[in-house]
């Protein structure tokens, strides 16, 4: 058959390009021309080539801040992946109460980013919040403001609170899908309930687990609002990860040159990241479409 | 060896999916539980096996009450309709999972793995893991992996349900066999009379929660206790037509009648159920004993040599099994025949009163 030659088919194209060129493209285009231009005031700019880009990587700045957000997100990881399993298996299996404790499950994950912030900034302060006063009434110093310990264990607390659910949640899926003949099997081998736990759980929840680390990492990977709520990214630098880091050098010191290499750095950093997790799933896909 | 169900029961949601059964099945048999689907196959296995609780009735092993007696605690292994293996060991390590938990020595389970492996033609593939291999393959080393614990008691759930028919027919030609290596108690569930007349060995027919005969294969295949059974030992099901009987005579609804033998004609006189499997209806040739019929054909059924119809006939609806490729017309009459010979009475309580004197089976079951 020949091909019947229709240009109204870019029609049909062009929203989106209108779209993605407004949303996308155009930004992400301006961001890069900062990156390579000083700027003065009124609108004058002069072309420095890659010297921002030099001068990022060679400053202390930007690995201290990509230091601190790898040490985080390898914190939240450690704590929340566990935790969710855990979570996920001394849940009720089926029932109202399994439907009762999904529902409780979720009303986190509703929680706007700022609001989570709010209330762990106000139930942990020493003077009114709750959390702070019993601690500092129990003799037990604490002070988010001031201590720089404090101040992560406050953060990585409201991003455990946050966000420990979606790994539960995730893992409760995986073991519902294991099914019945797999446990009968392990009892009639009198399998202890490690066993079962490392052969057969682990290894049918791998796929949900993959997603729910590489999930958590991104977004612990980019976290902003929760410490700029808390300190503005202090004590001193102690909560500056790089989104915030990045945040104070485009608006608080107005470098916008700088800030638009950090950001394109950082979106390369985001980018290869996600770039492992596709690999990762279609793997993973590809295994469990053997099975 | 024995295992001895005496009037165990299950109830659950108040739903009754055993009603009480008395079974024995004895050491080194065949045990084939035939039934449809929800008959309480898996339910009478559980129980067998100790991973449900019977509501009423006990459990005898042997002389020995294990009703109470925890499933990790019994000496059974079970095969089920998924492949259940352990996703992260091969399959030298599942087959040898149950032997590290019975403690036995290194040089033991190695000789008992590369036994199973022989057996069951997995020798090859000993190192890959389960989603390695074929369906097939995971199922076989299922199998290798229940019979290596060398158990009294093996339950097999619809092994072979989710296999496609070519390795069904592959595994089950060597089921016998595996079963003569073992000497246990093999149970075997199947929606099948086909899979159930192959293995041979003792049929249990279930419907509805119930034992409904207990026997040697072909005895309770050629003389089925009731209506039930009959359906449940045929596939397709039984056809079936009330009858008159009146002395040496049976009269058909449409006014037909035939001579019976002498056996069967000093029956009392009254009302009858004639019933007769599917390979029986034969396309009429003019035989001069045989009865024939009128039937409308509502569907036809092609498989590779035969051909199922789907008919009317006297207000029944029957279905046959015809040698050779057909193609009728839906809605076409069809003239059938029936052979009398081939016809099992039932009385109005659904019982048999006589099945047909057997000759070598034709093809079909």
């Amino acid at each position: 058959m020949e091909k019947t030659v229709n240009q109204r088919a870019w029609l049909l194209v062009l929203p989106v390009l209108v779209l993605v060129a407004f949303s996308s493209i155009i930004p992400m285009m301006t961001v890069v021309n900062y990156s390579f231009q000083d700027s003065f005031g009124e609108n004058i700019f002069f072309w420095v080539g890659l010297e921002w880009y030099q001068e990022l990587l060679r400053s202390e700045r930007l690995w201290d801040a990509l230091g601190r957000q790898l040490l985080f997100s390898f914190i939240i990881l450690m704590i929340e992946i566990p935790l969710g399993i855990l979570v996920a298996l001394s849940m009720p299996k089926k029932g109202i109460s399994a439907s009762i404790c999904l529902v409780l499950m979720s009303l986190p994950l509703l929680i706007p980013y700022n609001v989570v912030g709010t209330i762990w900034q106000v139930f942990g302060r020493a003077d009114i919040g709750l959390l702070g006063r019993i601690l500092s009434d129990l003799g037990i110093s604490y002070n988010y403001s001031q201590n720089a310990f404090d101040a992560w264990v406050t953060v990585i607390i409201m991003d455990v609170w946050h966000w420990t659910s979606l790994v539960a949640l995730l893992a409760y899926a995986g073991l519902r899908s294991i099914p019945k003949p797999y446990y009968q099997a392990a009892m009639i081998d009198q399998a202890s309930r490690w066993s079962v736990f490392r052969y057969i759980e682990l290894p049918k929840m791998r796929g949900v687990l993959m997603i729910a680390i590489l999930l958590r990492f991104m977004d612990s990977f980019m976290i902003y609002t929760e410490p700029f709520v808390l300190t503005g990214g202090g004590p001193g630098n102690a909560t500056t990860f790089l989104s915030i880091d990045l945040v104070k050098m485009a608006l608080g010191q107005f470098d916008l040159g700088p800030a638009a290499a950090f950001s394109l750095m950082y979106f390369l950093v985001i980018l290869l990241i996600s770039y492992v997790f596709y690999t990762v799933m279609i793997t993973i896909d590809k295994d469990e479409a053997k099975q | 060896m024995s295992l001895r169900l005496h009037g165990v029961s299950k109830i659950s949601n108040g739903e009754t999916h055993i009603y009480p059964t008395d079974l024995e099945l004895q050491k080194g048999t065949m045990n084939v539980l035939l039934g449809p689907t929800s008959s309480g196959k898996t339910s009478l296995m559980r129980l067998m096996a100790g991973l449900d609780k019977p509501d009423t009735g006990k459990v005898f092993w042997e002389s020995e009450d294990v009703t109470k007696k925890r499933v990790q605690d019994r000496d059974i292994a079970m095969v089920y309709q998924q492949f259940v293996n352990y996703p992260s060991m091969t399959v030298y390590d599942n087959i040898a999972s149950p032997l590290k938990l019975q403690k036995k020595s290194a040089a033991e389970i190695d000789a008992k793995v590369q036994e199973m492996a022989e057996l069951l033609k997995l020798t090859s593939i000993l190192d890959s893991k389960p989603n390695e291999i074929s369906g097939g393959q995971q199922q076989r080393c299922a199998m290798a992996r229940a019979l290596a614990k060398d158990v009294g008691l093996v339950l097999m759930d619809e092994p072979l349900a989710n296999l496609d028919y070519k390795l069904r027919e592959e595994l089950r030609l060597e089921i016998p066999r595996l079963f003569e290596a073992s000497g246990s108690i093999f149970v075997y569930a199947t929606t099948e009379p086909e899979e159930a007349l192959l293995l041979g060995g003792n049929t249990a027919t279930l419907w509805n929660g119930r034992v409904t005969q207990y026997g040697k294969a072909m005895d309770v295949y050629r003389n089925p206790v009731d209506e039930t059974t009959a359906r449940v030992y045929s596939d397709p099901p039984m056809n079936f037509v009330s009858v008159q009987k009146d002395g040496a005579v049976v009269h058909f609804p449409d006014g037909q009648s035939t001579k019976l033998n002498d056996e069967l004609a000093r029956l009392p006189n009254g009302e009858y159920r004639a019933g007769f499997r599917a390979h029986h209806l034969e396309m009429s040739d003019g035989q001069s004993d045989a009865i024939e019929f009128a039937a409308k054909l509502i569907v036809t059924e092609l498989t590779g040599s035969d051909t199922y119809i789907h008919v009317n006939a006297m207000d029944e609806r029957w279905i046959g099994l015809i040698p050779g490729l057909h193609t009728f017309e839906v809605g076409e009459v069809l003239k059938i025949s029936l052979n009398p010979k081939n016809i099992f009475f039932f009385d109005k309580d659904e019982q048999l009163v006589a099945s047909p004197n057997h000759e070598p089976e034709k093809s079909g079951v």
